[in-house]
């Protein structure tokens, strides 16, 4: 078993290597991506506006409630065969771009990721204490300013380990860009058993990559979340020797 | 006095117990097919396994006398779940190669069927010639292959400027090709016989010649079995060499192919 690990590692390291930068990429697009589209989303589902709301519900409805191989399927067997029975699309210069699974599989991704990230955003406006945004209205902010300085950074605040988990859920769902032919680190690994007849050795490497990655996530992402928290730190601070001087 | 009799009766009915489990082992023997792969083996509309792999293993079992169960699963699963004994044999067009030999055990072969390229009509692709490799026959082409086979290890082998695209189902790599997002796809010629006559295959056709070269694609189709059971090989093997002795294999094989002989050895 040993020595089986040794040659499917040494043997097929740049297949393992390659699949690696492919998750990692896919990952990072899929995070930044689907963030940034989740934020409006996550403004438009808290307002009291009933058709302002209406679309996003829909939307976070349809991509939540629907198996990410399905969406993945979809869109490129779905979509995929649609756009390339438009009449000359296959000879347009856009057509490399259009054939290329890899553009079907991040917006897939990227759209996945938005519907979870605005929920648990949505979640976050919420909680924001009220007295909070009170007192910016009383201070004259605009909603803009308000959004901008009280209620994003608190937000972030209270989402953040929930934020965590869902990049890390994210990591674990691009495995299956290799359904549509991605060679992603779970495709590499794939490959590699229908090489070598070695499942476990194959899944195991996989498998310790994935760990190293998130191992990563995990450490970084606790990092960001201490510098998110820094003003409970200087309250702490704050009462602390006042404390210490009160007993004394 | 008496109980020492006892026990060795008792020891005595033990083993002869056993020793009739062991040589009924194989009354019932579940055979794994992918049911993906037509027309060699796939589901119909009904639900049910159809194709050459299923009806060579239901006459198998037949000429054998054992009692079967044909199960479908997965291609990529198809050797771990041998291995863990979720069933006894694959009949599954497996190509019998060396690096599955690491980890189980084949029959004889008991199907061979010739490699081909499809494509769009009028596009030529000579990848193999005067049995070699043409080398740079498919630079900057996008060719499809289903993943986890030879016809895979092959393109990727021997054709490092070519894009090759692994999926997961033959069938899904023909969707692709009527979608125009591969150029050419590599299977068995089997199994696109059939495709290249049907509705969703107008318009494509052999692009190249056949050719089945051993070094790559093997001696042939075998029966999985794990290593361990070489009573079943045996079983398995003799009834093979009956089927193609009374015929009923060529009855089978004209059945789905009328073109391709299975077994021209």
């Amino acid at each position: 078993m040993f020595e089986d690990l040794i040659y499917v590692l040494t043997k097929y390291d740049s297949w393992l290597w390659q699949g690696f930068l492919l998750t990692i990429q896919l990952l990072a697009v899929s995070v930044v991506f689907g963030s940034i589209l989740a934020i409006p989303l996550a403004i438009a589902r808290v307002s009291k506006l009933v058709w302002v709301q209406a679309v996003p519900f829909a939307f976070i409805y349809v991509f939540r409630g629907t198996p990410l191989i399905a969406q993945l399927f979809m869109m490129y067997y779905g979509c995929g065969q649609l756009i390339s029975n438009i009449d000359g699309i296959q000879d347009h210069w856009t057509w490399t771009y259009l054939r290329d699974p890899y553009w079907y599989c991040l917006l897939t991704f990227v759209l996945n990721t938005a519907a979870y990230m605005a929920e648990i955003m949505r979640g976050g406006i919420q909680n924001v204490p009220n007295g909070e945004i009170e007192a910016a209205r009383a201070c004259g902010m605009t909603p803009f300013t308000t959004y901008r300085r009280i209620i994003f950074p608190r937000m972030w605040q209270i989402i953040w380990p929930a934020y965590t988990n869902d990049v890390i859920f994210t990591l674990k769902a691009t495995s299956l860009a290799s359904t549509v032919t991605m060679m992603e680190l779970t495709g590499a690994a794939r490959k590699i058993v229908a090489r070598t007849a070695l499942p476990y050795e194959a899944f195991i490497s996989a498998g310790v990559i994935y760990l190293i990655i998130v191992y990563f996530l995990t450490f970084g992402f606790k990092g960001i979340e201490k510098y998110l928290r820094r003003n409970e730190r200087r309250e702490g601070q704050k009462s602390g020797p006042a404390k210490a001087g009160g007993t004394v | 006095m008496k109980n020492w009799i006892k026990v060795a009766t008792a020891a005595a009915v033990g083993v002869a117990l056993s020793a009739s489990a062991a040589s009924a082992a194989w009354e019932k023997v579940v055979i794994a097919t992918e049911g993906a792969y037509p027309p060699f083996n796939y589901v119909d509309k009904d639900g049910n396994l159809q194709g050459f792999d299923v009806d060579f293993a239901k006459k198998l079992c037949e000429t054998a006398k054992i009692e079967c169960e044909i199960v479908a699963q997965d291609w990529d699963g198809i050797i771990p779940g041998l291995l863990a004994k979720k069933y006894d044999a694959i009949i599954a067009q497996m190509s019998i190669t060396e690096e599955r030999k690491r980890s189980i055990d084949f029959s004889n072969y008991y199907s061979v069927t010739p490699a081909v390229f499809v494509g769009k009509e009028g596009m030529s692709l000579t990848a193999w010639k005067d049995g070699a490799i043409v080398e740079g026959a498919l630079d900057g082409k996008v060719i499809g292959v289903q993943r986890s086979t030879t016809h895979s290890a092959f393109l990727e082998d021997n054709f490092p400027n070519a894009e090759i695209r692994m999926y997961d189902t033959q069938d899904n790599a023909l969707l692709d090709l009527t979608a125009g997002r591969i150029d050419a796809t590599l299977a068995d010629s089997g199994v696109l016989v059939e495709w290249v006559k049907s509705d969703a295959g107008k318009g494509y056709a052999f692009i190249s010649d056949t050719f089945a070269p051993k070094e790559f694609f093997g001696e042939g189709t075998g029966m999985g079995i794990r290593k361990e059971d070489q009573d079943l090989k045996e079983i398995l093997n003799k009834a093979l060499a009956e089927m193609l002795a009374n015929g009923s294999y060529q009855t089978i094989n004209k059945k789905y192919f009328k073109e391709i002989n299975l077994h021209p050895n």
